[in-house]
């Protein structure tokens, strides 16, 4: 049986955080921003981070959304931050985004990357980033001015500098165990719904 | 009324007059005069795709915002959109898509045919309303009526840009 090997040029070293408290400690107060969270994990840990905040627009579908959505919102919304939260898996699937984002370079958006290292919806295969592929180096190579990689709680403080302060387009990979994100229990997000709370919520 | 070769640069005053901001894109022959007014406008955002279904979650995320965007694509990147309209479809995000055609009017490149041919269904599978312009005279009523549509009733419409309106590529 064919076997799927690790790539042997990886050089980052094993996760050790808790999505439950990485994610958490590294947006502190969700409010200060207009966010977009892909779909699965992280659509669950930021709804139930947020309670549901109108400044959060969740997805439930659409895989590989989340990336270019927050850049629409960031060129139309400039003097507000903008988050993005998006998994591994989700971020591979449209990768290319990366590219089309840094030529835009918008300055009050960031990218954090939920990497688990899995598929974790559909049974904890693999992801690419598990075997070894670098999320921070393609966003580097994709021209993004601001790179950070959170490995452990030491890289955790610059993390939440960055978010709140910028500097420039950012990239976040936020490395995490694999586990079950934060979830509040509540069924599917509703799709209209999500748009016209944020909407109403922001624009009147 | 735009005259036979002018209805491009019609087109763009046309969009920029309802206040459309954000033009994504995949590059096109059909799109050219599009791409090339957008760049050179330091009012809007000129936003280069890597691929088409980019360009939808971009146009949903920018209506989050309140600004207003259109996508910009060949037949060919239809296909590439398909569950990317769910988004669009699901969430109820106004979506303006101009599209130019390959693989039907006079297409000399066998390739072609199985997406153009697949363009309207498949845009209808996904709940996108589908205008044809087939001569220099729809584009602008096709387009004004799309742009209704859209960003007034919050609609997700498709305007094509017919090969019998811009011309079978010559080989």
């Amino acid at each position: 049986m064919a076997k799927l090997n690790k790539i042997q040029t990886a050089t980052l070293p094993d996760p050790v955080l808790d999505r439950r408290q990485a994610v958490p400690a590294l947006i502190e107060n969700p409010s200060d921003f207009l966010m977009v969270a892909g779909l699965a994990g992280t659509a669950w840990e930021l709804s139930a981070l947020t309670h549901e905040s109108h400044s959060l627009f969740g997805l439930g579908g659409a895989m590989g959304a989340a990336p270019m959505m927050g850049l629409g919102l960031a060129l139309a919304q400039p003097k507000r931050r903008v988050l993005v939260a998006t998994g591994d898996g989700e971020l591979l699937m449209n990768v290319g985004a990366l590219a089309t984002i840094a030529l835009q370079n918008p300055p009050n958006l960031t990218i954090i990357c939920v990497d688990n290292g899995h598929y974790g919806e559909t049974g904890n295969q693999d992801s690419h980033t598990g075997l070894g592929v670098r999320l921070d180096v393609i966003a580097a190579g994709c021209g993004f001015p601001v790179v950070h990689v959170i490995n452990s709680e030491a890289d955790m403080a610059e993390g939440r500098r960055l978010v709140r302060e910028g500097g420039g387009l950012t990239f976040i990979l936020l490395r995490v165990l694999e586990g079950p994100a934060t979830h509040d229990g509540k069924k599917n997000l509703v799709p209209h719904i999500e748009r016209d709370r944020f909407r109403a919520a922001l624009l009147g | 009324m735009a005259d036979k070769d002018s209805w491009p640069e019609a087109l763009y005053d046309l969009l920029r007059a309802n206040g459309v901001t954000q033009f994504c894109y995949v590059p096109d022959a059909g799109h050219k005069v599009l791409i090339d007014r957008s760049l050179a406008d330091p009012d809007v955002h000129s936003i280069p795709l890597t691929t088409e279904e980019e360009g939808v979650a971009m146009v949903a995320g920018a209506d989050l915002g309140g600004d207003r965007a259109v996508l910009l694509m060949q037949s060919s990147g239809v296909g590439n959109c398909i569950n990317m309209l769910s988004l669009t479809a699901g969430c109820r995000f106004p979506l303006l898509t101009i599209v130019s055609m390959r693989g039907e009017f006079g297409e000399g490149n066998p390739w072609q045919f199985p997406m153009g041919q697949a363009v309207e269904p498949v845009f209808k599978a996904m709940g996108v309303i589908v205008l044809r312009a087939e001569q220099p005279s729809d584009v602008i009523p096709c387009v004004t009526a799309a742009i209704t549509m859209a960003y007034q009733s919050g609609q997700q419409v498709a305007v094509l840009l017919t090969q019998r309106l811009i011309g079978a590529k010559k080989f």
